[in-house]
């Protein structure tokens, strides 16, 4: 069954039951107070005697929000059944609709919300008049539009899974779809969503009684009551702010259901969590499989070549761990010594959550403001990372280091033109004038190989291809002049003959100024072929620090040479199976029987029996 | 004798081509890869020859039915091809244990199954894909990446297909547990005589599966052959800049020596 | 099978054309389909306004004149209305008196029902105008702020007190808020006017009645956005440029929100135009919502098609507004609605 967690769900189910009990016990607990009319008493202000004072008929105002809180919640409760049976209908309809008519229906959907809820429920009062139920049809009708486009959305957003077109390719039709996969999927954001709608209903339908176009005396209602109440506000101000209180607390329950039922975490969320955990402790009870294998291999870490003094930057004995939402701390990075000497090209290999990111922001002094970064010396040049940076420092970080990210159409600003992006560094921090700056930067582009550069600098980055914008990242980046660049996959987003184009355009940057770079990337291929030196990491340290012309006969840590035996590369040999690296986490992928089991010594032996 | 083929085939979206006059035939228990950069129409043509997105001009032949239109031979021709999708995450429907979702892939066998042979069938497919039986009621959720990829493997052949359609399978993988999936698809491929469509952007991936190379760009094919022939000398000048492109382990890569400003 | 003929691959300039002809005509394909959507809701608004008259069950001059009305003066009405005539010829009777700026004759009060909405569309303009300006100009500080220090390093703690105190004002409904003020500012301190409507001080607590919901429900989405803002790279790039603290922020965060912003601030709006009527109803204020309220109460139809008809235009005015604003403030806008 559904569990309610945490205080949200606990605020939910106390106030359900409070208005539950209310709505069906008021009446008769309060009834009689509620119509008990008493002329001495009339407009008694609030007080000991009277909660919320009295109306002009002398009854107890306390008594009458009390009653009527069965009408209003059965009137905001069949709105809200309106609404979304109405939604529900439309929305899952138009889902399954053939375009055309499918686009009319939603394009006069967004036309209908286009308009201010109140205006349409004002609509729909005129044509049923000012009663009860007319204003019930009034709110539920007004609410179907917004409705149908939230079960529309939902219900694409899950219909353009591969999992649905999976289920089309079987040959399974579209009401199958539907009640297969659509519905099961969308049920519990839309049970949210109704949640939430029941309690703008509520405030309507109030908002309504309050211009009295809603429920007729004698009836009432909290917002008749807040009606009745207004007029009197010099004398008793809880009259009108007495069934306010009311209104406040029913819709804070129904956000509050909402609320609980969002936060059931979902698979996706645990898997994360599961998966930050499983970092900190790599190895579980039953998982020492390896250790025979590990006990050939050099001691972890290997050697940093670098880590002597000479190095431009360096980080020894870092760690970067981050809160685990639960008051803990995950460390996703521990012992990570790295260095670059002046003009040495540096790759980090591994896999995702291997640290490798992590390693090089830290090493940029750009960590994540959540993260817990410890290291025994972090540095750039002089400039020690690990205290407050003095305005001179910040200037030469800013020139001195340049950053490359996967993805160029995030890591350039969308909202500003290139020219603006590629100068300010020139302008702030040396000083130029705007046409130094500008020309600084034609250059720049230039460099990387973007023709027409001065009219490209007025471009916004959405106007450059996908390839284009990683060059002109780069001229970003060079145009300071940097003594490293920090390239995080600098092309993983790319095809492989951009690809190239790019690594050529940080290839010449490193020949013509002597500029050190750290290149990140999940590729080993790639790495021994574009750096001088490679560091292997894995579950957040590194296992081997390799010269990377010689990667092949070098790598002794089993996960390194399985990572360069279990990809095919232009050379692997087409009529075996590939050896398989195996350790790959998850409790399910220790299937008894699998292939998997034992496999480590495969993958050694294929490094062994390589030809090169 | 193909299992299948395409004739001029030719796809656009809107007004806008992106696959023109494309030909191929793949003989029963081949494998012919599909190699080429993104936006080159690749997908598009695993899309189209399943069903998923309609075709402008020519043939799709499965065992040399027309597999085109909504008519029921069309259905049934196209029931014959099975589609392995590239991310194994959304692959799977997240509130449908993995064993139900492979025992609704028996629908496109056309044959009317048993409550109790379809159970069998869907223990049977874990096994062959090495995922324990045991763990069919399981929700995607618990499986790492790779084995949800061999699940999704295990749904295609549920459908019993004679022509799978592997559609950058190993792209969302780690690079750990792609070898996996390599091999299983060319021990199934031995044991079934399946015969694949193996579409990737990776060059090398693809001549390690393949017999046959096309190479597509801009939506045509510009060279296509026997896998090591065509790798040894490739005449199209994209084809050789492609194959230029792949850095191989432990090689420094070569660049153009410009003038440096 | 053997190899293909060598194909000198015609697809790369076709594709490279094909890009450049969509992104021509996508501002321009962008301009017409909001054009026609700016069409086809106007005929909408004049189609509902048109017929509130004949969707009333029953008989519309009966009920708003009273079951005690003489039958004689039910027809004469029906007959200055026009309801006599056959359907067709009331629409384009009443379209004509539209572009004439003929509303009609109220019923109850026999006024000519344009001059009536003359006299109180400005009010209402007022104040939602000021009303929006005030939610606006308050959002934008607010919503960054909340931002700035949920992603600071010890934001943890000051977050849930924002995020609620945001979330109570959004769910406070206006008339309640305005009953809170009237009995805060005129009960208690006395200091302000709880109703009418002329002198600047009478301006003020209507205006905050009216926006401070709407305030903090936009603030709620700028710190939304601006958190989405904070985490993405691009602020990383800027932070690894190492550029002074205000440049970060307003120039490279500041026009990233300007968006969502300003499409949520649209659609606020509009809906402030429509919570004129509460407020008016509040503090008494003679403007077009206490014209529509009493119209509706009093089942003058002539009354609520004219002023209905306005606040729909005013509505779509905004919209329109919004899209112009978008365009030219977010060089993407007329890319992603592709």
């Amino acid at each position: 069954m559904k569990r309610f967690v945490g205080p949200a769900g606990l605020t939910a189910i106390l106030g359900t039951a409070v208005l539950m009990v209310i709505a069906f016990a008021g009446p008769g607990i309060w009834g009689e107070a509620a119509t008990a009319r008493s002329v001495p008493d009339r407009w008694t202000p609030a007080g000991a005697e009277f909660l919320f004072g009295t109306d002009d008929l002398g009854r107890d105002i306390f008594a009458r929000v009390m009653v009527a809180t069965r009408m209003s919640l059965l009137l905001t409760l069949g709105a809200t059944a309106i609404g979304v049976t109405g939604g529900v209908i439309v929305g899952l309809t138009a889902s399954i609709l053939p375009k055309y008519p499918r686009r009319i229906l939603i394009w006069l959907m967004d036309m209908l919300l286009a308009f201010p809820w109140l205006l349409l429920v004002l609509f729909f009062t005129v044509i049923w008049g000012a009663t009860a139920t007319g204003a019930m049809f009034a709110i539920g009708l007004a609410g179907i539009p917004n409705l149908t486009r939230l079960v529309y959305n939902l219900a694409s957003s899950v219909s353009g899974q591969d999992y649905v077109r999976a289920a089309r390719v079987v040959g399974v039709g579209p009401l199958g779809v539907l009640f297969r996969h659509i519905l099961p999927n969308i049920a519990n954001p839309l049970l949210v969503q109704v949640s939430a709608s029941a309690s703008v209903t509520l405030l309507s339908f109030a908002g309504l009684s309050f211009l009295g176009l809603g429920v007729q005396a004698p009836a009432y209602d909290w917002g008749r009551l807040i009606n009745e109440g207004i007029g009197h506000i010099y004398t008793n101000p809880m009259a009108a702010i007495g069934p306010g209180v009311a209104i406040v607390f029913a819709g804070l329950v129904f956000t509050m259901i909402a609320e609980a039922l969002a936060d059931r975490p979902g698979q996706g969320l645990r898997g994360v969590a599961a998966a930050g955990r499983a970092s900190l402790f790599p190895r579980g009870p039953g998982r020492k499989t390896r250790s025979d294998a590990a006990a050939v291999a050099p001691p972890v870490g290997g050697v940093d070549p670098g880590g002597d003094g000479t190095a431009l930057a360096q980080v020894t004995d870092l760690s970067v761990s981050f809160p685990d939402g639960e008051g803990g701390f995950v460390e996703r990075v521990r012992g990570v010594n790295l260095s670059v000497r002046p003009g040495e090209i540096v790759g980090i290999v591994g896999e995702s959550g291997s640290g490798k990111s992590l390693t090089a922001m830290a090493l940029a002094g750009l960590s994540d403001d959540r993260a817990i970064v410890k290291a025994r010396t972090r540095r750039f040049d002089d400039i020690d990372l690990g205290t407050p940076l003095s305005r001179k420092e910040g200037k030469r970080l800013g020139t001195e280091l340049g950053i490359v990210f996967q993805d160029p159409l995030t890591s350039l600003n969308p909202a500003l033109r290139i020219g603006r992006q590629l100068t300010e560094v020139s302008r702030t921090h040396l000083g130029m004038s705007r046409e130094e700056a500008r020309q600084r930067a034609e250059s720049g582009l230039d460099a990387v190989g973007i023709a027409e550069p001065r009219r490209r600098l007025k471009d916004y980055p959405h106007e450059f291809s996908g390839g284009m914008r990683q060059r002109a990242m780069i001229g970003m980046a060079l145009t300071a002049g940097p003594r490293l660049i920090i390239a995080d996959e600098p092309t993983t987003a790319l095809d492989v003959t951009v690809q190239k184009q790019v690594l050529d355009v940080l290839h010449r940057a490193q020949r013509a100024t002597d500029t050190a770079i750290v290149l990140i990337s999940h590729d080993v291929a790639l790495v021994s072929g574009f750096c001088d030196r490679v560091v292997v990491m894995k579950d957040g340290e590194v296992v081997e620090n390799l010269d990377a012309r010689r990667i092949r006969e070098e790598a002794r840590h089993p996960y390194t040479r399985g990572l360069i035996a279990c990809l095919p590369d232009m050379r692997s040999d087409r009529t075996r199976p590939l050896p398989v690296i195996d350790d790959r986490s998850g409790p399910g992928e220790q299937d008894a029987g699998t292939p998997e089991v034992g496999a480590v010594s495969g993958a050694v032996r294929a490094g062994e029996e390589s030809p090169l | 004798m193909t299992a299948l083929a395409l004739e001029n085939l030719s796809i656009r979206y809107g007004t806008r081509p992106v696959v023109m006059d494309v030909s191929l035939s793949l003989a029963p228990g081949r494998t012919i890869g599909l190699v080429g950069e993104s936006g080159s129409g690749k997908s598009s043509i695993a899309n189209a020859v399943v069903g998923l997105a309609p075709i402008s001009g020519g043939d799709i032949l499965v065992d040399g039915v027309s597999a085109v239109g909504r008519g029921r031979r069309a259905r049934e021709a196209r029931r014959g091809v099975q589609l392995i999708f590239q991310d194994p995450y959304s692959a799977l429907d997240p509130r449908m244990s993995v064993g139900d979702s492979i025992a609704e892939a028996t629908l496109a066998t056309g044959r009317k199954w048993t409550r109790a042979e379809r159970h069998h069938r869907v223990r049977e497919l874990l096994e062959r894909v090495r995922v324990h039986p045991d763990r069919a009621g399981d929700l995607p959720g618990a499986f790492s990446g790779g084995q949800r990829q061999r699940i999704t493997i295990a749904r295609a052949l549920a459908g019993e297909p004679q022509v799978l359609i592997a559609d950058e399978v190993t792209s969302a993988l780690d690079v750990s547990v792609q070898g996996t999936v390599l091999n299983l698809l060319r021990e199934l491929q031995q044991d079934l005589g399946l015969s694949i469509l193996f579409i990737s952007h990776n060059l090398a991936v693809v001549r390690y599966m393949s017999d046959e190379i096309h190479v597509m760009c801009g939506g045509v094919i510009v060279e296509s052959g026997p896998t090591e022939p065509l790798l040894d000398g490739p005449e199209d000048p994209y084809t050789r800049q492609l194959l230029s492109a792949v850095p191989v382990l432990g090689e420094r890569m070569t660049f153009e020596e410009h003038v440096t400003p | 099978m053997g190899t293909a003929p060598r194909t000198h691959r015609p697809m790369a300039p076709v594709a490279a054309i094909a890009r450049f002809n969509d992104r021509l005509s996508l501002r321009g394909s962008f301009a017409i389909r909001r054009s026609g959507r700016l069409v086809a809701s106007l005929l909408i608004v004049v189609l509902a306004s048109f017929f509130v008259v004949h969707l009333v069950p029953g008989d519309a001059v009966r009920a708003a004149l009273g079951p005690t009305a003489p039958v004689g003066l039910v027809e004469n009405t029906r007959a200055d209305l026009g309801l006599d005539k056959p359907l067709p010829q009331q629409f384009t009777d009443y379209v004509g008196g539209l572009f004439r700026g003929d509303l009609g004759t109220s019923i109850q009060s026999r006024q000519d029902v344009a001059e009536v909405i003359t006299s109180r569309f400005p009010t209402t303009l007022t104040l939602a105008t000021l009303g929006f300006a005030v939610a606006l100009v308050g959002a934008l500080p607010l919503g960054m702020g909340a931002a700035l220090i949920a992603r600071s390093t010890k934001g943890g703690s000051a977050n849930p007190v924002i995020s609620g105190g945001l979330g109570v004002l959004i769910a406070i409904p206006d008339f309640l808020l305005s009953a809170i003020l009237i009995a805060v500012f005129s009960v208690w301190l006395a200091v302000l006017p709880p109703a009418g409507w002329g002198d600047p001080g009478s301006l003020v607590l209507p205006v905050l009645g009216l926006s401070l919901g709407p305030m903090a429900y936009l603030a709620r989405i700028v710190q939304v956005e601006m958190i989405k803002v904070l985490d993405s790279t691009y602020m990383t790039t800027a932070k690894a440029k190492r550029l002074p603290q205000r440049i970060v922020l307003f120039r490279h965060a500041l026009p990233n929100i300007v968006t969502a912003t300003l499409t949520v601030g649209g659609l606020l709006l509009s809906g402030l135009t429509a919570g004129t009527v509460i407020i008016e109803t509040v503090f008494a204020v003679p403007g077009m919502g206490t014209t529509l309220i009493s119209a509706v109460q009093t089942k003058d139809y002539p009354m609520i098609q004219g002023v209905v008809l306005v606040f729909a235009l005013m509505v779509l005015g905004v919209n329109l507004l919004v899209d112009l604003i978008l365009i030219t403030v977010d060089p993407r806008t007329s890319i992603s609605e592709g």
